[in-house]
């Protein structure tokens, strides 16, 4: 540790660097982490509007969507009055690069990508990452498989339609699909995904093992900085799984190999075998930063400690172990042998007893604190609200019997929505709460909080009534729901879901104006607009390169809010009252 | 909610329902317990002046109990869930009525035994996507597939297994009401997926019987 410090002192002056330097090719932690953060938002632009027209075909099908006649046939179809009619084949397409693009190029560059590389240099105490010149190059590979993703929209064929699962034999054969170029950039560009979460997650963990400021143990990090260690964990194991199969499927598809296709001998299970021991500890390096951020939060605006501390840290560990003994949850009809869907039952329901804990210690931070309903602190509390609603409805797929019927339908979509698509009110926490250090300005509260209404109402009208689905039997990627006679009467819903889900799309506009005349014109930040205890509050709006005039000492945890020992409610970390002396790290 | 779960005519299907009910309600009250905690601390614990909060860091007894309750209610529910589970995917059984149903892109290809009375032979007689069983029997359905993963889903029936290319897989089911029941594909399968979709026909024993004589006792064009 103190070689790290005393090296890092002496290139404390940084010499001016050059725009491009600075701007583009930068190994400075915090411009990486904004870059990050603007590929996450572009990109959800993207897979919002994707989704806009997934609904648009499911409430109103196979009638013109306005706008979409500029795209050619055969992707999309005239309609007689103008406009575009989404065909089945492009339907599949858009749902598959929806999922796709909103897990690996929205929730993980921004939760991970951008906050992890923005914020675990400056809450724990150091200058920059330990491989700045590695974090670059996890950049800038991230931007590049992020590109060619973009380029199979243009390819023939178009993009991969196969499911973001994409499940073998359907993604082992073109002639399956129709889609040749699309489904192999979509390969190339998920193992691009998993070479720059490689180097971002190694970084991470050497980054938080070995750096930390004198005082930081590991029982006084913020529970951001746990969330993203274990983040960094799972996604150093989970990737290079993803990235195996990923290839295998690349050689069945270009080479003529039979991995996964049953007439050379192959076996298409070992494809969702393999997927979903790299998806579930997937879902929980989405969700986990997710939590640390609320648990921030909730603490920071109740003006109290976190309840429980330690069982926040320690569930998050058994989270972490767990996920590896529970992808067969989403395999109980797959054909496995269902004598092992009964074993992953039992390890999938005891995986939502650490979840459990973790609201139930959410519930107890607000128990007797001063509550300040800031915006970041709605949308923390939206996330919790949804994460509770999410994390019930796993319990009735987690009973194998329940999931036979409701295994593939709308009820899986609601709960993954609520879980995932949750995320986004944690990420606007984040985004409002840490843009004055980001970026130096205020952003507006009075926007802000209209955006949060709006998104939350919203949000839950256009997810919580596709559980109604489900429960009628609603098949999940169907691109015509009339044409079962079964759903005709549920298709009302689809009507009520599509709209609650435009409005929730233009809603966000409230976000991208704040945002951005936040960006150039918002009111200058002061070093801690919000009182708050943890290091990155000690270092100047935004930080200069090297982050910290002099490394912080750090003498308590990170949630010491309205101690006895001081007047006001909050006690930085770094802060010497002079009764205890720091403890060193290592 | 659960009233819009389709009609079940199904011998397990009340089992699978009873546990989703059991769930519905277990998960609707800790729903309703914890949302109204929330607000009510949200309301009670605003920020006003002169009040500071209280300073804790938790308390070992309630991370106990919120711990082990939970652990608890869901280890009793999946012990549940076991033999309903057993009964509809781990035993199957014995019938004389047992079909072949292969899925294709996009179509249930169904099979039954010809004249020499066994499946898998020259002689079956092959129908797209109708498929026609005797109600209060036993119906054991040997599932494959030809192309890709397609899964055989009856709503009615709560029944839902993949047919695997490669695997031939052994559901069985038995229907308690005569009546016309959707069989869709739950299992993205490609453009067609959308609409590929069959029906089961329950017939009471005199119908079936007189449809098996029409259909089955000839050969096929």
């Amino acid at each position: 540790m103190s070689d790290t410090v005393a090296a890092h002192a002496v290139h404390g002056h940084h010499e001016e660097l050059g725009f491009w330097r600075t701007y583009v090719f930068s190994t400075d932690h915090k411009m990486i982490g904004r870059q990050f953060l603007f590929l996450g938002l572009f990109m959800l632009l993207i897979g919002g509007l994707l989704a806009m027209l997934i609904r648009w075909e499911l409430a109103w099908p196979e009638s013109p969507v306005p706008g979409l006649n500029i795209i050619p046939e055969p992707y999309i179809f005239p309609g007689e009055k103008g406009g575009g009619i989404i065909p089945p084949q492009t339907y599949n397409a858009i749902f598959t690069m929806h999922a796709t693009l909103m897990i690996f190029f929205v929730v993980m560059p921004i939760m991970v990508g951008c906050f992890g590389n923005f914020l675990i240099p400056l809450m724990i105490g150091t200058r920059d990452m330990a491989f700045p010149k590695l974090n670059m190059l996890s950049f800038w590979v991230g931007l590049m498989s992020g590109v060619v993703m973009l380029a199979s929209f243009f390819v023939a064929g178009g993009p991969a339609a196969s499911g973001w699962t994409g499940y073998a034999t359907l993604s082992a054969r073109a002639s399956y699909t129709g889609v040749n170029w699309g489904q192999d950039l979509w390969i190339i560009s998920l193992i691009l995904v998993g070479i720059s979460s490689l180097m971002g997650s190694i970084n991470y963990i050497t980054t938080i093992v070995n750096m930390r400021a004198p005082g930081m143990t590991y029982f006084r990090m913020p529970l951001t900085v746990w969330s993203l260690f274990i983040t960094a964990i799972l996604l150093l194991l989970a990737l290079p799984v993803l990235t195996a199969a990923l290839a295998m499927l690349l050689f069945d598809r270009t080479m003529g190999t039979s991995f996964f296709l049953p007439e050379g001998g192959g076996e298409p299970l070992l494809w969702q075998h393999m997927f979903w021991f790299f998806g579930h500890p997937e879902v929980y390096v989405l969700v986990l930063p997710a939590m640390g951020v609320t648990s921030e939060l909730l603490s920071t605006f109740s003006r109290k400690p976190i309840f429980g501390y330690h069982a926040m840290a320690f569930s998050m560990i058994a989270i972490a172990f767990l996920s590896w003994i529970v992808w067969g949850h989403h395999m109980f009809v797959s054909g496995m042998n269902p004598l092992l869907g009964t074993a992953f039952m039992m390890t999938t329901m005891v995986i939502a007893v650490p979840s459990a804990i973790k609201t139930f210690n959410w519930l107890g931070t607000l128990w007797g604190g001063t509550i300040r309903f800031t915006s970041p602190m709605l949308f923390a509390l939206g996330f919790v609200s949804n994460f509770i609603i999410g994390g019930l409805s796993g319990v009735f797929m987690a009973s194998t019997p329940v999931d036979i019927f409701i295994h593939d339908t709308y009820y899986i979509v609601a709960h993954f929505h609520y879980v995932v698509a949750g995320i986004i009110f944690a990420l606007f926490a984040a985004v409002y709460y840490w843009f004055p250090k980001i970026f130096g300005r205020m952003m507006n509260e009075g926007l802000a909080k209209t955006h949060f209404v709006l998104t939350y109402i919203f949000f839950n009208g256009a997810f919580f009534p596709m559980h109604f689905l489900g429960v009628a039997g609603h098949m999940r990627r169907i691109y015509n729901p009339t044409q079962y006679e079964f759903l005709q009467p549920m298709q009302h819903w689809n009507v009520f879901i599509t709209i609650s889900a435009l409005i929730l799309g233009a809603s966000q506009i409230f976000f991208l104006f704040n945002f951005f005349w936040s960006l150039f014109a918002g009111k200058k930040a002061e070093r801690n607009p919000w009182q708050a205890n943890t290091l990155e509050w000690t270092a100047p709006a935004p930080p200069p390169h090297g982050n910290f005039d002099v490394i912080p000492t750090v003498y308590r945890g990170p949630y010491e809010y309205s101690s006895p020992e001081v007047k006001e409610d909050w006690l930085p970390q770094d802060r010497n009252l002079g009764t205890q002396a720091a403890v060193r790290a290592h | 909610m659960l009233r819009w779960l389709p009609e079940d005519v199904s011998t397990f299907g009340h089992e699978i329902d009873s546990l989703f009910y059991l769930i519905y309600y277990i998960t609707a009250v800790t729903f309703i317990l914890v949302t109204v905690l929330m607000i009510v601390f949200l309301v009670k614990y605003r920020e006003q002046p002169g009040r500071r909060a209280i300073y804790s860091h938790g308390n070992t007894t309630l991370e106990i109990i919120w711990t082990i309750v939970p652990a608890a209610i869901l280890i009793v529910l999946s012990f549940m869930s076991v033999n309903t589970w057993a009964k509809v995917k781990r035993h199957a059984p014995e019938s004389d009525f047992e079909i072949a149903v292969a899925a294709k892109q996009f179509n249930w290809e169904v099979s039954y035994a010809g004249p020499d009375g066994k499946l898998g032979t020259e002689d079956d007689v092959k129908f797209d996507n109708d498929i026609h069983v005797p109600v209060n029997k036993v119906v054991r359905v040997q599932l494959s597939a030809k192309d890709v993963i397609h899964s055989f889903f009856l709503p009615n029936l709560r029944l839902k297994q993949d047919a695997v290319p490669g695997r031939t897989i052994l559901v069985w089911f038995e229907a308690t009401k005569p009546g016309k029941y959707e069989l869709p594909c739950a299992e993205l399968c490609g453009f067609g997926h959308s609409g590929m979709k069959g029906w089961l026909y329950v017939h009471t024993p005199e119908e079936y019987k007189k449809w098996a004589e029409e259909k089955l006792t000839q050969k096929p064009q």
